[in-house]
């Protein structure tokens, strides 16, 4: 696969993407674009498509128009399992964890695309290095595990967890797929100020020291603003900005979307 | 009270709920991770008989071989019946795809009937003693054979599922396919795993259950047999389903001598398990190991 691609060139690249249900436009020609190694946010009110945009990359939704190409493929008609081979991880708005395994079981999940073995090599464990595989995963997920400071709770059952430790067990899981590219849906959503600095941390390091290209949805405009590299803004299915955090804050068209119409507007405009 | 036929059938019991504990976690193992109702799982093991039976007829070749051989054709027939057929239902309403499985039963049973008749057939015979005794009990060879491979095949689902890497994506699509989907766990393929591991397993049943009765259609009444069994372990617990199958299995014959020493109504053995299946709905819907469903108000 193309690992040619150097920081600062495109990884993904977003073309006119509309999305439909029936009569409702969830996107509307959407295009974006996101360089290897950048920590991108997409922001904008409630149902403005921002996590639909997200699952159009993903492979959840398939979009009526309109392409996605990742490092070089065009993967705007892959199924949701070939993209996480590919190197696409993901989060999910509302918890997703297998509630009833453990954290550790939840963690290998997100492994299960790279392992190599099955149940008849496996069965000879020794001989066909399905023991030198093991425990080559098995270390990556420690890796994970030391890194997001969850190792007290690596045997606990996930569902039983405390709101803002399984949020982090998540962020586990999509990290152990080992992707280049990590897609974060409100990983902040429902936190506490000392729970948020340190997502934010993760974030920040997943993206500078791993190397993760991140791409972000989130409310929290203080955080936004302090780690993106660079923000689009959604409203109504539409990009109405995008470029630096200062630029967007400043946008008169997203002073809009955010403050309401007309009377503010003419205020804040004026 | 007649304390030798007592034990004789609660040991009959044990042996042939053993069995429907078997089938009951085939079955579970379909609504786990595809959640479909399969009607059809009866047609396994009467598919799986028959196949056995013609091969050994049909050839001269040991048993061991002609089973492999019928576990193969039934691994191919459970995929085949997963993409041709339950694959294109995805998405649909799930009475539709309850009534697909309904048809698929109707279709198996009526073709092996065209093919092989309808007169039951006995299997060649496997084993040179057909009974031998064990403490003063008379227990059928096949019998012992059918307990060694139940304990083996359930031991063998545990180990599958708990350390394997398809055990591991078995569950997580059970949880939630499309979060296993984004992990890049192929649904499709653990879809055609669980019907064909579902319709191999059901055919050993059929085969084990075949060798003592003979085959013929009645095998297939074995699908609906295993219902109480599923629904009183809870829909979708693999531990419930050998649970609810070995209690039904020592539940009929129980009721066969209580039946057959002092009551004389006549048949309680098949009637019994459906009682208890009505008795267990009414007090936990949910059954023994199902997930309670909690509703968010």
């Amino acid at each position: 696969m193309s690992d040619s691609i150097k920081v600062g060139e495109s990884i993904l690249s977003v073309e006119d993407i509309s999305l439909n249900f029936g009569g409702v436009h969830a996107l509307k020609s959407v295009s974006f674009n996101v360089n290897k190694g950048e920590l991108f946010s997409i922001i904008g009110p409630n149902g403005a498509g921002k996590t639909s945009m997200l699952n159009c990359v993903s492979g959840r939704y398939n979009p009526q128009g309109g392409e996605i190409r990742y490092k070089d493929h065009d993967i705007t008609k892959l199924s949701p399992n070939h993209r996480a081979d590919l190197g696409i991880g993901r989060t999910f708005q509302n918890l997703a964890l297998f509630g009833h395994m453990s954290v550790l079981d939840n963690i290998l999940v997100g492994r299960h695309h790279l392992m190599k073995n099955n149940f008849l090599t496996g069965s000879v464990y020794w001989a066909g290095g399905a023991q030198a595989e093991e425990l080559e995963h098995r270390r990556a997920c420690e890796d994970i595990i030391d890194f997001l400071e969850i190792s007290h709770i690596r045997k606990a059952q996930a569902g039983k967890l405390a709101y803002g430790l399984r949020k982090r067990v998540e962020l586990a899981r999509a990290v152990a797929l080992k992707p280049d590219l990590i897609l974060l849906d409100e990983p902040m959503a429902g936190m506490n100020l000392e729970e948020k600095t340190d997502m934010a941390r993760y974030i920040v390091d997943l993206n500078q020291e791993w190397g993760m290209t991140v791409v972000m949805i989130e409310h929290d405009m203080g955080v936004v603003m302090d780690i993106s590299d660079r923000i689009i803004v959604l409203d109504f299915g539409m990009k109405i900005a995008e470029g630096l955090p200062e630029e967007v804050i400043n946008d008169p068209h997203v002073k809009q979307a955010y403050l309401g119409d007309d009377d503010d507007i003419a205020q804040v405009s004026a | 009270m007649n304390t030798e036929l007592l034990i004789q059938l609660l040991v009959n019991g044990i042996i042939i709920g053993t069995l429907y504990g078997v089938v009951a976690m085939c079955f579970t193992l379909i609504y786990k991770s595809t959640k479909i109702i399969n009607f059809a799982q009866g047609e396994f093991l009467l598919i799986g008989a028959w196949v056995c039976w013609w091969i050994l007829n049909q050839f001269q070749i040991p048993f061991l071989f002609a089973f492999l051989l019928c576990l193969g054709f039934m691994m191919v027939l459970g995929i085949l019946l997963q993409v041709l057929i339950l694959k294109p239902m995805i998405g649909q309403p799930i009475i539709s795809i309850i009534m697909v499985t309904i048809g698929l039963s109707i279709f198996f049973q009526a073709a092996m009937k065209w093919i092989f008749g309808v007169a039951p057939q006995p299997f060649p015979p496997v084993f040179e003693t057909k009974s031998i005794e064990i403490l003063g009990l008379n227990v059928q060879t096949a019998y012992i054979m059918s307990m060694i491979i139940s304990l083996v095949i359930m031991v063998g689902f545990a180990w599958f599922f708990k350390y394997s890497r398809m055990g591991l994506a078995m569950r997580a699509t059970a949880f939630d396919q499309q979060v296993a989907q984004s992990m890049g766990i192929s649904v499709k393929r653990v879809f055609a795993m669980s019907w064909a591991i579902s319709a191999m397993v059901s055919a050993m049943a059929g085969i084990v259950v075949g060798m003592v009765n003979g085959v013929s259609t009645g095998l297939s009444h074995f699908g609906i047999k295993v219902f109480p069994a599923i629904i009183l372990g809870g829909l979708d617990s693999i531990i419930g389903a050998i649970v609810g199958g070995l209690i039904i299995g020592v539940l009929e014959n129980m009721a066969e001598f209580v039946d057959g020493q002092y009551l004389h109504w006549g048949n309680m053995y098949n009637i019994a398990p459906f009682y208890i299946l009505v008795i267990i709905l009414m007090i936990r819907p949910y059954g023994l190991f199902g997930t309670k469903d909690i509703e968010r108000i």
